[in-house]
């Protein structure tokens, strides 16, 4: 009885209009030892298709998939690097920039830029007469070219 | 990835030899890795892997008939001792693989993909870029093939 139903099944089966469930039960019915002797034809085929499903893929590919992640695992690092050391000479020069207001009074900055100003305009008055030592120069080579000449 | 089984066993049915399946499985592979960032456009990525694997697979099939290698498995020559072959040869079950060998190639795809592979119409219409009559059309012809071949042999070969 359980044959007629399988009967039905396999002719559906070989017209393609059983569902994936019909197969899947057509699929059972001739896993096992027991098969009706009429059935037992069809038997190679579908024992064969369960045995084809097992096959795998062995052999390993990925290997350039971990030499990819190792790479990325690189750039991290450097990246990491990279960020801690910026963040190191940046603390580094606050600091330091932070100590001339840390070790003078305002008052002591504000003098010493007073005496730097009164320097650099007293120096200024100085280079403006060094415009005489080039005419000083001019004379001196007047008279030099003259002595060469003399003799 | 969780499929590369069922590219590795596409692959196999369609050039037969192993060495080739594997080879053609693992530039499957890598192609698809290369392409990883891009794949998240792709709904079923399953589907196109397998149309992938087809392509690449009848492109193989297609370059060594213009070799004039015709891929046919009397051409290779497996390591296997004769008796091994006598053996299996005796094995009714392995006698559905060679009558799957002789079938035309998109039968033998229709068939790998339902009756292994246990794909839905839909899905194969999709991977081998056919309409599902035409499929179940394959697939009837196919099995029937099958069912033919099987029940000479089993009528030949046992007596």
């Amino acid at each position: 009885m359980e044959s007629d139903k399988i009967d039905q099944l396999l002719k559906k089966y070989f017209d393609a209009t059983t569902t994936a469930s019909e197969e899947a039960i057509l699929r059972e019915y001739f896993s096992q030892e027991k098969v009706a002797p009429h059935l037992e034809q069809y038997a190679p085929m579908f024992r064969y298709f369960s045995k084809e499903k097992e096959e795998q893929f062995t052999r390993q590919v990925f290997k350039s998939e971990s030499r990819t992640s190792r790479k990325l695992w690189y750039t991290w690092v450097s990246a990491a690097a990279i960020v801690l050391l910026l963040v190191g000479v940046y603390f580094n020069t606050t600091s330091t920039s932070n100590s001339l207001e840390d070790e003078y009074t305002a008052a002591e900055i504000a003098a010493a830029q007073e005496a730097l100003s009164l320097l650099s305009i007293n120096f200024n008055k100085g280079a403006e007469k060094i415009v005489y030592l080039e005419e000083f120069e001019k004379n001196t080579n007047r008279f030099l070219d003259n002595e060469h000449k003399t003799p | 990835m969780p499929f590369k089984d069922k590219l590795f066993r596409l692959a196999k049915r369609l050039l037969v030899s192993r060495e080739e399946a594997e080879d053609a499985t693992q530039e499957i592979l890598l192609k698809l890795w290369s392409k990883k960032k891009n794949m998240e456009g792709y709904t079923n990525v399953e589907a196109f892997a397998m149309t992938m694997t087809k392509n690449f697979c009848l492109d193989r099939l297609k370059s060594k008939q213009a070799g004039n290698l015709k891929l046919v498995h009397s051409n290779y020559t497996d390591n296997e001792s004769s008796l091994d072959k006598k053996l299996e040869a005796t094995d009714s079950v392995s006698w559905v693989q060679k009558i799957m060998e002789a079938l035309p190639e998109q039968q033998k795809m229709v068939l790998q993909l339902r009756d292994v592979e246990q794909y839905d119409y839909d899905e194969i219409s999709e991977m081998l870029d056919m309409k599902p009559t035409a499929v179940r059309v394959a697939l009837s012809r196919a099995r029937k093939t099958v069912r033919k071949q099987l029940i000479k042999k089993h009528n030949y070969g046992i007596g």
